[in-house]
């Protein structure tokens, strides 16, 4: 294997272990620790991707999570994952990645005419051009614009990787381990805090790893494992690399999201992808260090044109040069370091420094190697399509302005350099607002807002001796905020060079006659002329030229760009930065994939799945289940080839003829305890309650305080200060809270304590003429006799040894009671119901029967109970009081709720008694009329009778108790089924409840 | 997320708590006869300050107190948490 461009013996991959990969479907070695970025240019391709707007060539800009340009496509295991940075992908056996927006071919790219075409391509082209007609918009714009748009192409399969959540807690959380980072958590874990070092590479050290400074007479290197390796072996410290701490929330708490197995190809089942840490952290220092700002000049998005730290990591990191013959251009000391490098490692560069006469002890390093330095030296414009060739440069006069003797000299990559920019996004994102620093034109973090303190280079401190004593301070003084423990460790002695001021310069000015585009913003194409357009065209404030040309957005969010924007923008206005602000730094710092976000709570366990004690014995017996709010209830029990309809038919006509059991264990449950108990239901629920008798149920309606119909249910006094209470299932939380509010803010002098039971029972309901013969079997020594447990009435007996306790209510208009038990004995009850029924052709029967029974009686349920409804249009109104005041009472008296119009329960038969409604049909008085046609009400539940074997409604409508007999329309757009009905009593069957009470 | 110094049981993540309002509101009394608007009042109108604001939140998945947070609206600053029925200063 020759690399062209891999150094030898230089850089920290393994050069044990060879790695094969694909790009763009042609394999490519590398070596461990390689990313795609190192091991691509090792190989010298330069050419990745096309850009955004012009599909100009792409290649590689940056080393890390900055990058603008090299936005790839990875397919790993069959899934596809977009949007991966090179730069930060590391390489395993076998991975595939390739070039997006590009077709066919990042090498021949169609889209590259927008590149000539460019001229009609300013910024605010959408807003300007896909404007009219009106009707063009949603078949000819909107589909162009949605293929045109993003990079890569997210997969729609379900993600099969596995990604975790983990909750953390931490005195001092440290973002990144350069040399800011390492110190303050070696002074703080030191001083006995618990600590959590993040670093956002794999590797750790920052700009240690590239530097060429020693600590405590050791290398960066050398110090940072030292550090590393000592901070590892601390019980109170957690050290994390791949990592990145992305958001700053509220009240100290960070989210970082962890790679665990990106760079590895898939062979540990459950080792998950990504872990998400929520992070609630007791102090931060941020060390999330600063960025190289790129210096703008003609057509500076060639391939081959980089940041001159990104060369440098390139070579020291992964032994990888960018070129062989490297122009270096900057405004500051930092190039040299980047061309030092070069020279030692045999590649001769040439240094085009702005300033006209700078000394510093790197310049004359760099001078005693015969480095080629040529001061007051720009890059005009660089040659080259696919690829930098050769560099156009100029002399520049001292005020900047002016440009002499441009000639051209031949190049294979540039390294710019135009000074530094602080990280400052979780400072901002904390809230701390940010003050601009002139020394170093750019913004560092102001006081702080939370828990949070800024070091090292992402507070604007550029040398490294003062950057370690401020980090060592920093550490030790949160530790001892924390731990009241004075350890100090004592400040290492650091040695380096002595840089000198950097030069404000940031732009190039184009020669006379020449037009390059000169671009700003390298991931969206934004390029000097366009926001020069965006302010003649009158666009002010920072944040709107920001999205009328999308300068700082998408993936990379401006990191290399936000402030050469803001430059050009305070130039143009005469003003300076500060003036101008920057735009809101917002979370994430990097994108975070959505798996990541979701976690582990996807399909089944987006949610607590609950079930009843009996659920193995459904399973057992054919159930087919239905989500009722987290709850899993049987909806119907198959026997051979039947589906929902015949099944549910079936088991709610052995209801009406014989006897049915149902699962109530869903059903909310609340024990209401103490001396004012009645006085409390009294004023919750909107019926009376003083004076049920102990031993006695009576059904309840509790509304909201505006009136409406919050849930009903029984209530049932089991002794003197004793009621237990049942809500619906999807209420049952609600209502709890509902009732700890009343007592513990409204009348908290009512004794009264609530407590919920729901799973403390398990609950049966036996419905039909055989259940009495049934309990008589179940209960032999009770008297289960209409006199002796009347309708309404509640006896505790012993069900084979078990205690239960027996309620006489019915929810199917039969004649049934409601069996419960303590929830371990659910099953032998449910058993010993099935056993003993057999002998009166028992059945069991799910939610779907239970509809079917509830609808043809007319009783209502949660689709009339839907939040709209007020007792009057559920047909509750018998149950309102007018005595006694209660929750909800005054707003029954609004206009609108006294109106003797409103919507009413009925009930809805087909005329031809053969055709099913669609519940959620509108009942109209004319199917042809004009349409907004005028809507009587809705169909609410439907059922298929098995009393008269033939469809029945129930239907809230317009004055419904005076449309009973009226013939009738229930229309179904989304059906499209219109049907002539009959409206009809909503008592469909047993209007005088006969049986209930037999 | 918020970190709430529930008074019963101490600081807790506001993913325990469920928000219940403004805690200012004063249900009218039983029985009493109050005129429409005053109902509408207590029912309906909520001021919805920027900066401080008394609140209700339920301790829903820990001790189910409702508790009053006295929380900035704009920063989130909390200044101090209160039990149901304690004196606010």
């Amino acid at each position: 294997m020759t690399q062209d461009f891999r150094l030898d013996n230089v850089g920290m991959v393994n050069r044990e272990k060879k790695i094969s990969f694909k790009f763009n479907g042609k394999k490519y070695f590398g070596f461990e620790g390689d990313t795609i970025a190192s091991a691509l240019i090792a190989n010298g391709v330069h050419l990745v991707g096309r850009s955004f707007k012009y599909h100009r060539p792409r290649g590689f800009f940056g080393v890390g999570v900055d990058e603008p340009y090299a936005i790839l496509q990875l397919d790993r295991n069959n899934e596809r994952d977009p949007n991966i940075r090179a730069t930060e992908q590391e390489i395993f056996e076998g991975l595939e990645v390739k070039s997006v927006n590009c077709w066919p071919s990042v090498n021949f790219d169609i889209g590259a005419i927008n590149n000539f075409l460019k001229m009609f391509f300013p910024a605010g082209f959408y807003y300007k051009t896909f404007m009219w007609p009106p009707s063009f918009w949603y078949k000819i714009y909107e589909p162009f614009i949605r293929m045109a748009a993003g990079f890569g192409e997210a997969s729609i399969k379900h993600d099969k990787e596995r990604y975790e959540h983990k909750y953390e807690y931490c005195d001092l959380l440290i973002t990144g381990s350069g040399p800011s980072g390492l110190a303050s958590a070696y002074a703080a874990a030191k001083n006995g805090a618990r600590v959590i070092l993040a670093e956002d590479k794999p590797r750790f050290g920052g700009s240690l790893l590239t530097s060429d400074v020693n600590i405590g007479n050791q290398t960066g290197v050398e110090w940072t494992e030292k550090i590393i390796a000592e901070l590892k072996s601390m019980p109170n410290v957690t050290v994390k690399n791949r990592s990145q701490v992305f958001g700053y929330y509220d009240h100290n708490m960070l989210v970082m999201s962890e790679r665990i197995s990106d760079h590895l190809p898939k062979t540990q089942k459950y080792l998950p992808k990504q872990r998400l840490w929520y992070i609630r952290a007791n102090e931060v220092l941020i060390s999330s260090g600063s960025i190289e700002r790129p210096l703008v000049f003609g057509n500076n998005d060639t391939p081959g044109v980089m940041l001159s730290s990104a060369a440098k990591e390139y070579m020291k990191v992964y032994g990888v040069l960018v070129g062989k013959k490297p122009l270096i251009f900057t405004n500051n000391d930092s190039g040299y370091e980047t061309a030092i490098e070069f020279k030692k490692n045999g590649v001769n560069p040439i240094i085009l420094d702005t300033r006209s006469d700078p000394s510093s002890d790197i310049i004359v390093e760099a001078k005693n190697l015969n480095i080629e330095i040529k001061f007051s030296h720009v890059v005009v414009a660089a040659k080259g399509y696919k690829k930098v060739k050769s560099a156009d440069i100029a002399k520049i006069s001292d005020d900047k302005k002016e440009l002499f003797n441009i000639e051209n000299i031949e190049c294979d990559c540039i390294c710019v350099s135009g000074f530094w920019t602080p990280s400052i996004h979780l400072a901002s994102q904390s809230g701390n607002k940010s003050k601009f620093n002139e020394k170093i034109d750019a913004f560092v973090p102001d006081k702080s807002k939370q828990q949070e303190n800024t070091i090292g280079s992402a507070n604007g401190i550029f040398t490294l001796e003062e950057t370690i004593k401020d980090a060592f301070d920093k550490g030790f003084d949160v530790s001892n905020k924390i731990t009241e423990k004075n350890n100090k460790i004592s400040v290492p002695t650091v040695v380096e060079k002595k840089s000198t001021d950097h030069d404000k310069f940031w732009c190039v000015p184009l020669p006379k006659g020449k037009s390059y585009k000169r671009f700003l913003d390298f991931q969206n194409d934004v390029a000097v002329s366009d926001i020069e357009l965006a302010l003649r065209e009158g666009f002010r404030s920072i944040e709107h030229v920001k999205r009328y040309t999308t300068l700082g957005m998408a993936t990379d969010q401006g990191k290399t760009s936000n402030l050469n924007g803001l430059q050009l923008v305070s130039d143009i206005e005469n003003k300076v930065v500060p003036q101008v602000g920057h735009t809101t730094f917002r979370p994430p710092y990097t994108p975070v994939s959505i798996g990541a976000i979701v976690g582990r709570e996807v399909g089944k366990h987006s949610k607590p799945t609950r079930k009843s004690p009996m659920h193995s014995w459904h399973e057992k017996n054919n159930a087919v289940f239905v989500d009722a709010g987290v709850w899993l209830r049987p909806r119907y029990y198959k026997q051979g080839n039947e589906g929902l309809f015949e099944a549910s038919k079936r088991e709610a006509k052995n209801v009406r003829q014989n006897v049915g059991v149902c699962d109530v264990t869903t059903l909310g449950k609340i024990d209401v305890k103490g001396p004012d108990a009645a006085e409390f239901l009294n004023r919750v629920y909107t019926n009376a309650w003083l004076k049920l008798p102990v031993g006695k149920a009576r059904y309840g309606v509790m509304l909201r305080e505006d009136g409406i119909v919050m849930d009903d249910g029984t209530t049932t006094r089991i002794s003197e200060n004793h009621y237990h209470m049942t809500t619906t299932t999807a209420q049952a939380a609600n209502v709890l809270s509902h009732l700890e509010y009343y007592l513990q803010l409204v009348w908290p002098e009512l004794n009264v304590n609530v407590v919920s039971t729901t799973e403390q029972w398990a609950g049966a309901a036996i419905a039909g003429p055989n259940s009495r013969k049934l309990l008589m079997k179940l209960f032999p020594n009770l008297n289960v006799s209409n006199e002796g447990l009347p309708f309404m009435g509640y006896k505790e007996a012993d069900l084979f040894g078990v205690p239960a306790k027996i309620y006489r209510i019915s929810f199917s208009g039969e004649l049934a009671y409601e069996i419960n038990v303590e929830s371990d004995n659910g099953y032998f009850m449910w058993e010993k119901i099935m056993e003993v029924g057999k002998d009166f052709q028992i059945q069991p029967y799910g939610t779907e029967a239970l509809s079917t029974l509830r609808i043809e009686m007319g009783h209502v349920a949660g689709s009339e109970l839907d939040g709209r409804t007020i007792p009057y249009d559920a047909s509750l109104e018998g149950l309102v009081s007018k005595k006694k005041d209660f929750i909800g009472k005054r707003s029954l008296n609004r206009s609108a709720f006294t109106s003797t119009d409103r919507e009413k329960l009925v009930g809805v038969v087909p005329i031809d008694k053969t055709t099913s409604i669609p519940e959620g049909s509108y009942i109209v008085k004319d199917p042809k009329a004009k349409l907004p046609n005028p809507k009587l009400g809705h169909v609410s539940a439907s059922c298929w009778s098995v009393e008269y074997d033939n469809p029945f409604s129930l239907a809230i409508i317009k004055d419904g108790k005076n449309m009973i007999g009226q013939k009738l329309f229930a229309m179904s757009p989304l059906k499209n089924k219109t049907i002539p009905v009959e409206i009809v009593s909503s008592h469909y069957v047993d209007p005088e409840g006969k049986r209930v009470r037999s | 997320m918020l970190y709430i110094n529930c008074p019963h049981c101490g600081l807790r993540s506001q993913n325990e708590f469920a928000y219940g309002g403004d805690a200012t509101v004063k249900r009218p009394e039983l029985n009493k006869e109050i005129s429409d608007q005053e109902w509408d009042n207590f029912v309906y109108l909520r001021k919805s300050p920027r900066g401080k604001h008394l609140e209700l939140w339920h301790h829903i998945s820990g001790c189910r107190q409702w508790i009053k947070v006295e929380r900035d609206t704009s920063t989130h600053e909390i200044f101090k948490t209160y039990k149901a029925n304690e004196a606010i200063e």
